[in-house]
């Protein structure tokens, strides 16, 4: 499904991506993990087209996102679920949902939308009309991960969706993941939390100061000493 | 009691002209952290556009005001204009510095090229008149139509374009935009597109401006909008920069201080009272009244 070929990425001098390869299949869960600054974000930014790509290669289904405005990514059915959230503050929990059905015209789809992703986050569906800048920061990760659902999304990049909540949150935060996995929505998960993250990934890779110095099996990365000892602590 | 009253309606007309630019000014800030010198000559474009126009509308058997509609749109395309050609590759290459020096060359750009034209010229144009004169009684005042015209039109246009930002996707769009580019764009939102839409809704906006501004001074001329924006620009920052409904407070606020000013203390002292109040309001509340303040930065 997406397919990145030797992809180099710079802040003027500042070299952030320096060459990297992965690829996510149809239906795959596929987490990319590292310290921070590690390049991860920059990664996800260059996929969606919010900082241009130096060199190298961005194929989502045959398409060159490279050559795609940002803001059409949307409409080939991948969506970003951003880092720090970025919900519209000034806007209630209803307006920032349906700002993520942007460009579904047919208005019965999206108040289909509305409701299916009201059956995934309660939570949202009691807050509907609450500002969005006045929820926690778990609902605040909840919304955004339902602002990306409400186009129906063959794709969607996360990134670090756990970030400073709460562990019942994270596991919580982890199990939506799973279920939309299992639902059959392609992800590719940017994690500091690299055990969560492998523990309900299919694949992995792992960024260091952006270079990919390890890939495989999450399981086997799991249990990877080198990664158990740079990232999970052990 | 006459007087108050009768100064209340003028500080209201005027304060309403002041809304409906400062409206201008603090759309295309709130949404590309722009502050357009240039949107101040959009009153003069329009106003010539008036000038010109009426003659047509009349002969055609319209009203005279209905000159505005034309108005709008010279004003919508010339708002579109300046931000395609300056604002735009200047945000792309430049710093903020570079945009704010383009808008002031634009402004200038603007004046010049009207009094370039020969139709125009240096010397001032009269304009006609274009609501019915004369007015009516209330508690012993006399309140004409043109006050009563611009009062009630600015609120109606202010309300529209209140629904409009909040109701409509376009609008929706807009204050995405104003508040998270990035974010915008992830939604399928097309920044450059949606700048474009509120450079000529304000730009329009000014126009209606002209309108009543130039119904109550009929005089027209190239540098009409150099202080009356800047008032106008005053209202914004003292509602809050970027926020609608602050434009909208800001200009009736100056619009009162101004007529209130002049009807009781001088009428030579009333724009040291407007910056006064500028000053005022910076000192107690930096981000303007409806302003948000954000701690500052060490
Ligand atoms: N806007 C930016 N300007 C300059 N450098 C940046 C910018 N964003 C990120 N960087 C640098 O790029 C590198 C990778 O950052 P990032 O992709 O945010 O890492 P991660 O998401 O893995 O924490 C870091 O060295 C960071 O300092
Ligand atoms: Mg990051």
């Amino acid at each position: 499904m997406l397919k990145i070929q030797d992809l180099h990425v710079s802040y003027g001098a500042v070299r952030a991506i320096k060459g990297i390869s992965l690829e996510v299949n149809d239906g795959e869960l596929v987490s990319l993990i590292g310290a921070n600054g590690a390049g991860k974000t920059t990664t996800l930014h260059a996929i969606s087209g919010l900082v241009p790509a130096e060199s190298g290669e961005i194929i989502l289904d045959g398409t060159d996102l490279r050559r795609t405005p940002p803001e059409k990514i949307i409409g080939l059915g991948m969506a970003h679920v951003p880092e720090g959230r970025h919900v519209f503050a000034r806007m209630s929990v209803e307006e920032n949902l349906l700002m993520g059905a942007y460009i579904v015209r047919d208005k019965s789809k999206v108040k289909e939308r509305l409701e299916l992703v009201y059956g995934h986050f309660p939570r949202l569906a009691e807050r509907s009309r609450q500002l969005a800048g006045t929820l926690s920061g778990g609902e605040q990760q909840m919304l955004a991960m339902g602002r990306a659902l409400m186009t129906d999304p063959k794709m969607v990049l996360m990134d670090e969706p756990s970030m400073g909540l709460s562990p019942i949150l994270v596991k919580e935060i982890f199990s939506i993941i799973k279920s939309l996995h299992a639902d059959g929505i392609t992800i590719l998960l940017v994690e500091q939390n690299a055990k969560m993250a492998l523990s309900v990934s299919d694949r992995a890779y792992v960024l260091e100061t952006g270079l990919i110095s390890m890939s495989g099996k999450a399981s086997e990365l799991l249990h990877d000493d080198k990664v158990r000892r740079a990232y999970l602590g052990a | 009691m006459g007087v108050f009253l009768q100064t209340l309606f003028v500080g209201l007309r005027l304060g309403s002209v002041y809304a409906l630019i400062a409206l201008g000014y603090t759309m295309v800030y709130g949404i590309i952290r722009l502050i357009n010198f240039a949107h101040g000559d959009f009153i003069m474009v329009g106003g010539y556009t008036l000038f010109f126009t009426v003659p047509l509308m009349v002969a055609a058997g319209l009203p005279a005001w209905t000159a505005v509609v034309i108005a709008v749109i010279v004003c919508a395309l010339v708002g579109i204009g300046v931000e395609l050609i300056a604002y735009r590759p200047v945000r792309k290459k430049g710093t903020n510095m570079t945009a704010l020096i383009t808008a002031i060359a634009m402004s200038l750009l603007l004046e010049n090229l009207a009094q370039a034209i020969p139709a125009i010229g240096p010397n001032p144009k009269i304009a006609g008149t274009f609501f019915s004169t004369g007015g009516f009684q209330i508690a012993g005042v006399t309140l004409d139509y043109v006050t009563i015209y611009t009062i009630v039109i600015s609120a109606v246009v202010m309300l529209l374009l209140y629904v409009f930002t909040q109701k409509t996707k376009i609008g929706r769009a807009m204050r995405c935009v104003s508040e998270d580019k990035g974010a915008a764009i992830l939604m399928g939102i097309s920044v450059n597109r949606t700048v474009l839409i509120t450079f000529a809704i304000g730009s329009g906006l000014a126009a209606v401006a002209a309108l009543m501004y130039i119904a109550q001074y009929p005089s027209i001329y190239t540098t009409l909008g150099s202080l009356l924006g800047l008032k106008a620009f005053v209202a914004a920052v003292v509602g809050g920069i970027g926020i609608v409904p602050g434009a909208m407070l800001g200009g009736i606020v100056i619009g009162l201080v101004e007529s209130f000013s002049m009807a009781y203390i001088s009428s030579s002292l009333t724009d040291t009272f407007v910056f006064l109040i500028l000053i005022l309001v910076l000192l107690v509340k930096p981000a303007g009244i409806l302003g948000k303040n954000v701690g500052e930065k060490v």
